[in-house]
């Protein structure tokens, strides 16, 4: 029997168990769009505190920000998009329940996820010149064009992840995972800026299955960028994972109501529907959508 | 359906025409509108002034035709995934459109948050990409509802950099710093007023001097023989009419006054 590459197939549990509170953890996805959000509700019901979050955010930020998981955030902007403001977010930056913030320009914060995939300390960009970025976050320095040109940029610091999670279409046991919706998103250049990289997808498959009905350009990680691959149908939830399905509207708004309501709303969101593991919540959200019916 | 028989736009078809106009003479590069009026007013430059303009669906593909609001299946030319814009920000060959909740005298914007950075009154979207469309491409904003708590002397946090702030930047800040236009519900702006200050081009049909010197929450610079806002064509509001915008989503954003 020829031998192969490691099976990395874990459970939700396994991964949360291999994290520790203090760490700077990168969520992938792009604001309500395949979020790892399986993984995201279960470090919301963890016993994790004092988090760095890396993340264009979405509801990940939004639920970890009300479980006051977060203690640093960097973000360049928290949205549910149909919903512009998320309203965990707001209320946790208007409470100030978030200690220290980080808001960057957006395309800085792929420059930071580039520096850190590739070792360095800092890379060189324009954006952020003459913004609030500079004025709120002084540490973040300017560098000089050592070149005839002499120009003064913005030296964006690296990213670097000690955890990255992300939400794909399809892997296999090994960690080489491809998305099949319009866009990659960033998943790739978080998995590089991170020390450890967990994977959620929709449906593990085996490898030779990943090329059969799909070009080999979507295959956005290889295994040797993942040290954990979980299998969670439905695991993007409530956010798109395109062609698997699209954004959850109809829950997202009640996930938003109840956000942006009393504290008993709140409450009774939670218990409904995140206080228990993955299987009950999935449970839960198809009990709701057979009551909306 | 509304009457195309006669030539008179409404406010929202004028709002149209004047964002159609802010990206006629930018040729072949992306064109990115963010919000629904700015989407309708880059289409219809594609339809009539500019038929070069780059258009996306909003997601990641650039279309080569020039579908309704929010239709889909278009024929596709190119793919535009969110890592492909950051290059062509940094490339140059592109005019976003953003909206502002707050843009002061000196062209400086706001979609981060009022009030105080560390603990704000309401937290807003967050500065998304305005810091860097700013100093890297053309950026102009859209204003639905022009009044003084958005057109305030100075932004509570700058996200968008006016001309001002790049100069004193420095050289990589103002090279590329392009605040083209800001068009409002009431008018037209540039920021070519004194000591680069926001600037009244044109009032738009209707609506008085006054009205927007009211409305705004600085000192306005106003050109002299101040021009009105050009009424759509014929053709522009038959295509607005009939073609882009047939339910008229448009008079969520602009309501028919």
């Amino acid at each position: 029997m020829s031998r192969k590459p490691r099976d990395k197939r874990m459970t939700i549990e396994e991964v949360v168990g291999t994290l520790e509170s203090g760490m700077t953890i990168g969520i992938g996805g792009w604001g309500p769009r395949r979020k790892p959000m399986a993984l995201v509700r279960a470090l919301y019901n963890s016993d994790l505190t004092d988090l760095t979050i890396v993340s264009w955010g979405g509801a990940d930020v939004g639920l970890l920000a009300r479980a006051r998981k977060i203690r640093r955030l960097v973000y360049a902007f928290v949205s549910l998009d149909s919903i512009p403001l998320e309203p965990n977010f707001q209320r946790a930056r208007q409470g100030k329940t978030i200690p220290e913030v980080v808001e960057l320009d957006e395309g800085m914060f792929q420059t930071g996820l580039r520096a850190a995939a590739q070792r360095l300390p800092f890379l060189p960009m324009r954006a952020g010149l003459g913004s609030d970025v500079l004025v709120n976050n002084p540490w973040i320095k300017t560098v000089t064009s050592p070149y005839d040109d002499g120009q003064e940029l913005v030296a964006v610091p690296a990213l670097e992840l000690d955890v990255a999670l992300v939400h794909l279409n399809r892997a296999d046991e090994h960690g080489n995972a491809s998305y099949l919706g319009p866009d990659p998103y960033f998943d790739d250049l978080f998995a590089m800026a991170a020390k450890k990289t967990y994977l959620s997808v929709e449906q593990v498959i085996d490898t030779a299955g990943l090329t059969v009905d799909s070009p080999v350009q979507r295959l956005l990680l290889s295994r040797m960028m993942v040290d954990g691959v979980v299998e969670t149908p439905n695991g993007a939830h409530f956010t798109t994972c395109t062609p698997d399905y699209e954004r959850d509207e109809g829950f997202q708004k009640a996930y938003a109501a109840a956000a942006g309501g009393s504290d008993e709303d709140w409450q009774s969101f939670h218990d409904r529907f995140l206080a228990g593991d993955e299987a009950s919540y999935q449970q839960a959200v198809r009990a709701f959508h057979e009551e909306q019916a | 359906m509304s009457d195309t028989t006669t030539q008179q736009g409404t406010r929202a078809d004028v709002c149209a025409a004047a964002i159609a106009d802010a990206f006629k003479d930018d040729g072949e590069i992306f064109a990115s509108p963010m919000g629904l009026l700015p989407m309708l007013g880059v289409r219809l430059a594609k339809l009539t002034s500019n038929p070069d303009l780059v258009i996306s669906d909003g997601e990641s593909l650039f279309l080569a035709g020039v579908p309704p609001l929010f239709a889909k299946g278009d024929v596709v030319e190119g793919w535009i995934p969110f890592r492909k814009v950051f290059d062509v920000v940094a490339y140059g060959k592109r005019h976003v459109m953003m909206g502002a909740t707050q843009v002061d005298r000196h062209g400086n914007q706001n979609i981060s948050a009022i009030g105080d950075f560390a603990q704000p009154k309401r937290q807003l979207l967050g500065s998304r990409g305005a810091p860097g469309n700013t100093v890297n491409n053309r950026t102009s904003y859209w204003v639905p509802r022009h009044s003084p708590r958005v057109f305030v002397e100075q932004v509570d946090i700058v996200s968008g950099v006016g001309p001002h702030r790049a100069k004193a930047a420095g050289a990589a800040a103002m090279r590329f710093n392009d605040i083209h236009r800001i068009v409002s519900n009431l008018g037209v702006f540039d920021v070519n007023g004194p000591d680069d200050t926001v600037r009244l081009v044109s009032v738009h049909p209707g609506v008085t001097v006054e009205e927007v010197v009211e409305q705004t929450g600085f000192d306005l610079a106003i050109g002299p023989d101040l021009p009105t806002t050009r009424e759509p064509s014929t053709e522009e509001l038959i295509l607005i009419r009939e073609m882009l915008d047939p339910k008229g989503l448009r008079f969520k954003e602009v309501p028919d006054a």
